[in-house]
Order: C-alpha cells, then sequence, then structure tokens
C-alpha cells in the first residue's frame, strides 16, 4: 500500500519520445479519472521542447528520476512552502518575456533578455545529482551550459570577488509571496571562482525541456556539489562584487545555513542529520557522499579552509 | 440532541470518520498519489492527524461545558485513541523507513535533535493514557487519580505543537495555528477552574460514563 510504483519508463536515449510523452498522459488520464476531486491535477509542464542539444560528459552513472518527481516536489516558497504547491500555483509567472541585469564589477555590463541567453553557449544535457538541505536527493537531467561562458562576456574585473544573484519578485505574478516566511526577493551568492567552476551551471529546461515554472523558469542555477537552495531559480539579477553577497536561508537563520552550504555528511543540520537522505522515488535511506559526489572536481576550491566552521 | 448523541449509530459513524483520514492514504496509496516522497508524505499526514485528535480531544470538555451536553463524554476516549493510532504509525513510519530499526541511530536522533526529543516525551507520554483508557482501569484507579493521570494530555498536545514548530524551516503558520487552538482551550480550563475554586461544592465532573 505504501509502496508508490517506480516510474517503469524513464527518459533516456533509449526511449523514444512518443512513448515517454504518452506515459505521462496515459498516468494523466488515469489519476484525473480516478481522483478529480482529491489531487489538482499538477500545472502542465512548459511543454517546450530544446533544439540542438549536445550530450555532456557530465553525467552521473545513476538511475534518474522520473519527470514527475521533478516537477511536482518542489521548494519555491514565493509560491507556496508545500512541496506539492508550486506545480499548482506557479503558473501566474510569465517566464516570457525575460531579461537578467548583469553588472556590479565588470568590464562590460549587460543585460540579456531569453533569446540571448538560450544562444549564447552550445546547451548540454547534464545529469547531476541534488541533494536538498532538508536531507532528500534527485537525479535530474538538466539543460544548460556552464555560468563561467555567461560571467566570461561581461569581464569581471580584477577585484571582483563573488557573485550574487536574485530572483524576481513581483507581488502580482507571485500572489502568495506573504507565506514564504523568508524576505524576499530570494538572493543567492558564490565565491567567483565557484561561480567560474565548470560544474556550476545555468540552466534554462530539464528533460528536453525548458524548465517548467515551479522549478525556476525560465533561468536558474544549478550548483549539483551544495545544497538545492543554492540553485536560485527565476534569475533577474547578477551581480559581481568584492564583498560576500547575503544570502537568503543564511539570512533567516545564520546557525542552520551558510553562506557555503556545501554538501557535507559530518556537518548536520542543527535539527537533523545530513548523513543520510533519501532519494525520490526509494523508501530507504542512503549515504549522503561528500560534496554530493563531486568531491574529485570541486575539492580543490576548499584546500585550508574548515568546513565545519565555513559551512 | 440527547437522543442523537446517546444513539451507538452516533459512535460508530464517528469511528468511521475517524478512520477517513487512513482511508485516504491508503486510496491515495493505491493510486499513486502519494508524492514523490510517499515516507515523508504519510509521516507528515499521520502527524497532522495527531495533532488533530489531540486538540479535538481537547476540546470536548469545554463543549460539553459550553453547550451543556454531558453525553458529549462518550466520544473522548474513542478520539484520544485515535489520536494514539495515527502517532503510532507516524512512528512505525519514522522508525522503518527513516532509522531502518537502527539503535543507535535512533538514540542519537533521539539526544541530538530537540524536535524528535520532544516529540518521543509527547509519545511516551500518551503511552500510559492509552494503556488507562478502560473502564476497569478508571475503576481500579479510581476517578480522582485517574482524571489527574489523564491531564497529561496538555503536555502530549503541548509536545506536539512544539515537534511541530521545531521541525518547520520557515512558514510557521500551521504549528502556531496548533498552538493557538491548544492555549485557548486552555485557557478555558484555567477559567474554569478557578471559577469552581470560589464556588462551593460545584458538580462534580464526570470521569467515563458507561456506554
Amino acid at each position: 500500500m505504501l509502496i508508490r510504483k517506480p516510474a517503469d519508463l524513464r527518459y533516456s536515449d533509449v526511449t523514444p519520445r512518443q512513448l515517454y510523452v504518452n506515459r505521462r498522459r496515459f498516468l494523466a488520464a488515469g489519476s484525473a479519472a480516478l481522483g478529480a476531486w482529491t489531487l489538482p491535477t499538477p500545472a502542465k509542464a512548459a511543454g517546450v521542447k530544446i533544439a540542438n542539444v549536445v550530450k555532456s560528459n557530465y553525467k552521473v552513472d545513476e538511475k534518474m528520476n522520473s519527470y514527475e518527481d521533478a516537477t511536482t516536489y518542489n521548494n519555491y516558497y514565493e509560491f507556496g512552502t508545500d512541496k506539492a504547491e508550486p506545480a499548482r500555483n506557479a503558473n501566474t509567472l510569465k517566464p516570457s518575456p525575460w531579461q537578467i541585469v548583469v553588472g556590479g564589477l565588470v568590464n562590460k555590463p549587460k543585460t540579456f533578455d531569453l533569446d540571448a541567453i538560450m544562444k549564447l553557449a552550445p546547451l548540454e544535457e547534464r545529469v547531476y545529482r541534488h541533494r536538498c538541505v532538508e536531507a532528500w536527493s534527485i537525479v535530474v537531467p538538466w539543460i544548460g551550459y556552464s555560468l563561467a561562458n555567461l560571467l566570461k562576456q561581461v569581464d569581471p574585473k580584477s577585484n571582483a570577488k563573488y557573485v550574487a544573484f536574485e530572483t524576481l519578485f513581483d507581488r502580482k505574478q507571485m500572489p502568495l509571496w506573504g507565506r514564504a516566511g523568508i524576505e524576499l526577493p530570494y538572493v543567492e551568492g558564490l565565491r567567483l571562482d565557484e561561480a567560474m567552476h565548470p560544474l556550476t551551471l545555468l540552466s534554462v529546461g530539464l528533460y528536453g525541456e525548458m524548465l517548467p515554472n515551479q522549478n525556476g523558469a525560465p533561468v536558474r542555477l544549478v550548483v549539483p556539489w551544495k545544497y538545492g537552495f543554492k540553485g536560485i531559480k527565476s534569475i533577474v539579477k547578477i551581480t559581481l562584487t568584492d564583498e560576500l553577497p547575503p544570502t537568503t536561508w543564511h539570512a533567516t537563520n545564520a546557525r542552520e545555513y551558510g553562506f557555503y552550504s556545501n554538501v557535507n555528511p559530518t556537518v548536520d543540520h542543527p535539527r537533523w542529520s545530513q548523513g543520510t537522505e533519501r532519494r525520490l522515488g526509494e523508501l530507504f535511506k542512503r549515504k549522503t557522499l561528500m560534496f554530493n559526489g563531486y568531491t574529485d572536481q570541486v575539492a580543490s576550491l576548499y584546500t585550508g579552509l574548515d568546513l565545519k566552521k565555513f559551512y | 440532541m440527547k437522543k442523537i448523541l446517546f444513539s451507538p449509530w452516533t459512535k460508530r459513524a464517528l469511528f468511521v470518520l475517524c478512520l477517513v483520514p487512513t482511508l485516504f492514504l491508503l486510496w491515495r496509496g493505491f493510486t499513486g498519489n502519494l508524492s514523490a516522497n510517499p515516507v515523508e508524505f504519510i509521516e507528515h499526514s499521520t502527524g497532522d492527524w495527531s495533532l488533530r485528535f489531540l486538540l479535538i480531544t481537547l476540546s470536548v470538555t469545554p463543549l460539553r461545558k459550553i453547550f451543556d451536553q454531558p453525553l458529549l463524554t462518550r466520544f473522548r476516549r474513542m478520539l484520544g485513541l485515535f489520536a494514539f493510532f495515527y502517532v503510532c504509525v507516524h512512528l512505525l513510519m519514522y522508525l522503518t523507513f527513516d532509522q531502518m530499526f537502527d539503535p543507535m541511530a535512533i538514540y542519537a536522533d533521539v539526544v541530538k535533535r530537540p524536535y524528535i526529543t520532544v516529540g518521543t516525551a509527547g509519545l511516551l507520554m500518551m503511552l500510559p493514557l492509552a494503556v488507562t483508557s478502560t473502564a476497569a482501569m478508571v475503576r481500579r484507579l479510581g476517578p480522582k487519580r485517574w482524571q489527574w493521570l489523564h491531564r497529561l494530555v496538555y503536555f502530549c498536545t503541548l509536545a506536539g505543537v512544539i515537534h511541530y514548530y521545531w521541525l518547520v524551516k520557515s512558514d510557521i503558520r500551521e504549528p502556531a495555528m496548533y498552538g493557538g487552538i491548544w492555549a485557548l482551550l486552555m485557557l478555558f480550563r484555567v477559567r474554569m477552574w478557578t471559577q469552581k475554586g470560589s464556588a462551593t461544592k460545584s458538580r462534580p465532573t464526570p470521569v467515563a460514563l458507561k456506554t
């Protein structure tokens, strides 16, 4: 009774697109017929397929989660604090037209519209592990490119040390904003070397499609070795600075959420263990990996840094 | 009204009503609607319902007084036992899927995590209440002692509220709402006790009615 039917067909090279789509339609039709009165139908995926995506070598050798997992279980507090709420409520977000203002300590400040973002660099599909600070995890095929591509275009000045990011904050598009319990707009930040790291992804899509609103349409950050909340959604502003930028969860509760927030099984959240996690679709917990399994790529960023102090 | 409250059918209907959250979970389980994280979904749902049933149980006495319907007490035990039932499922989910019955991990969690500590305390306090819920136990303990013991339920409920409050990340509306209801129900009792203290020889409160 408790066992959720595992996703028998997953998005992959070998699954014909048509089959994959039909499975979802079949499930949607089935659940609509069975339970229209209990479960509001999840918001429809943006559904716009992205063309010319190249496969990337950044691909974990693990079973991918289903599209449903990735798009119906979200943290996007501007659209409600329950995991199921963003999928229901984020339809008020208008991801187009969209602009990202990039400035601060750069030689060539620039405003990118969505079209420019999509064409700035070849779009890659990267399959990353994603570990939430709440001790659940998911494997998602993101579409995007290294953030470094964008940063190089604005030419950071030599005194730039950090990159600050800001999410859209529009009370009209986010009518539930008052319930979030966090200060808005949502802001995040990275050290410049973290932001320039090839793993740091500026993402515009998942599972071959444009990002659904609840996943942070139209442009979001994915930093796979950090807790999920570092992956700021629906970005409107990127600013290079020489000072440590404020970050929303740190401002909400500094003891519980640090600036770095690297996935670290040896540093517990004050209220719960970070030693294990539940992969969505699994019942039992598994061990959490240091840097979420990306130690080889990113550990050198933190040599000499006390990770217990700079959590 | 008395007739309705006294009817065995009312009690049976209430029993079925109290099972609705369980049936709901089972139905969602069969139709694959337990979200991407079914364990968490069931844990949250049973936790919510345990707390709700505790608050409903705590409102029996105030309702009985306000509407002068002593027969309402007939349903109190069942409501309390449903709170216990939902907290047991809640605990079983935690022990099985979160901790895989690893005694060291459970011990570490209980001593290290305040929200687990207070939740465990609340749950352990419910145990003697469930055990002494039968009419025979009321007789064995004597109504006075039984009533004193069962005042533990105030603290069980408060523990549940704090457990929830310490778990949420930022949106405290729900635990705050439950805390507010708890405070109101306690305020009613404090007023009841202080008034009783000033009045001489009030009618003794019925502990349990024969059903």
